[in-house]
């Protein structure tokens, strides 16, 4: 564990492997709610709790549940009934708690269950962390780190992306490409910039 | 009968589930690298969507209305869980060429989508037939595109090197050609439909 591995993971996670832009994981989102600035960071902020959260319980579930009981076969079904649940456990909370908030976050929460990124990076941490059956050192606080980076990526890309569609309601587009297809085209001319960064590999 | 065949042929043009319904993205676009990748990426995921249809119309009476989504993730995941392992024990270099889009397939809104707003209503056979179609569209519309960006980024067709001396355009091969293939194909579609009406 040192301080070069940190900055590796932080710099191909935000970067190089872009989650949206270069991996494709919540897409669907990434689409979908960047036509404001102001509901797409509700989303990205959302989406990078619940990140940061399930990689931290999905570490956990694996690494004294699933590993010494030989269960590794079951990674997906366990994984992705920890986080609809978390998620159904921030929600109730929330709302108890703190109803202004729960409206600013309104339908994105129950939304982030099905968002690829979650289970995403708790697979893509189990991946690059644990090697044949064993925990690298440290894995803990890598898989935590890139948790963090993932989500900061995953914040850029949307608030790239809402600026630039904020600034486009106001142009005259072919009506063939307007929403779907243009966001697609924006999206595809900013991963092509983020592919710059890949000059710097490790 | 005819009633069958039109849930099949629905999902194939009219519903079509990556170009109408613009569901499922993510797997899409990460392995449409090329052919042989799309073509096990749509198989695998057929697999799943029929079976977690048929099962879903099979229980729905048994599932109750406020945990019915867990109960579909958990069916699902078990068919993903399935591929998974089928795919790793037959075809390990597909697996590696697929990585964690294969798990992913959890997440897909198509599956998800088709489970909430048809299985649970319908009866074994039209969603058999359902599952069928969107599968087989699903898989299509990756071969389509994976075609466009495997010739357009290496100038070959599943392996087979199409027009000699064709200069290959590597960025089709990267993840912004996904992007900007599907947004012009989309482009296209839309095109196509303004013109009809």
């Amino acid at each position: 564990m040192n301080i070069q591995e940190f900055l590796t993971i932080f710099i191909s996670a935000v970067f190089i492997y872009n989650v949206i832009l270069s991996r494709f994981l919540g897409l669907c989102s990434f689409i979908a709610i960047s036509k404001e600035t102001k509901p797409a960071l509700a989303m990205s902020f959302a989406v990078m709790f619940v990140i940061v959260m399930s990689s931290i319980i999905t570490w956990f579930v694996y690494r004294f549940m699933l590993l010494p009981f030989n269960l590794t076969y079951l990674r997906t079904i366990s994984f992705i009934l920890v986080i609809a649940t978390f998620v159904q456990l921030v929600e109730m909370v929330i709302r108890k708690f703190s109803p202004q908030m729960y409206r600013a976050f309104g339908i994105y929460l129950p939304l982030i269950t099905v968002n690829c990124a979650v289970l995403g990076v708790a697979v893509l941490n189990i991946d690059m962390f644990f090697l044949n059956g064993k925990q690298v050192a440290g894995s803990f606080y890598y898989s935590l780190f890139q948790g963090i980076c993932v989500g900061l990526g995953y914040t850029l890309a949307m608030l790239l992306m809402s600026g630039i569609r904020e600034r486009l309601e106001l142009c005259n587009v072919p009506r063939a490409l307007k929403d779907f297809p243009l966001a697609f085209i924006i999206g595809g001319i900013l991963s092509l910039s983020f592919m710059g960064f890949s000059g710097f590999k490790f | 009968m005819k009633t069958l065949i039109k849930e099949f042929t629905k999902g194939i043009i009219k519903e079509n589930p990556t170009f109408v319904l613009v569901l499922g993205l993510c797997p899409t676009l990460a392995v449409s690298v090329t052919v042989a990748n799309g073509i096990g990426m749509g198989i695998a995921a057929t697999f799943v969507l029929l079976g977690s249809s048929v099962i879903v119309s099979l229980i729905k009476d048994f599932i109750p209305g406020k945990i019915r989504i867990p109960c579909y993730i958990v069916i699902i995941a078990t068919f993903v869980t399935i591929a998974e392992m089928s795919m790793k024990a037959y075809s390990p270099v597909l697996d590696r060429a697929l990585g964690i889009y294969v798990p992913l397939i959890v997440v897909n809104c198509i599956v998800l989508g088709r489970a909430e707003a048809f299985a649970c209503k319908n009866n074994l056979a039209s969603s058999f037939f359902d599952g069928l179609g969107m599968g087989v569209g699903f898989t299509l519309a990756l071969i389509l595109i994976s075609a466009i960006r495997e010739f357009l980024g290496s100038g070959q067709l599943l392996g087979h090197t199409l027009i000699k001396g064709f200069e290959p355009i590597f960025v089709f091969g990267m993840p912004s050609g996904a992007l900007l293939v599907i947004g012009l194909l989309l482009g296209f579609f839309n095109f196509l439909k303004n013109r009809k009406t």
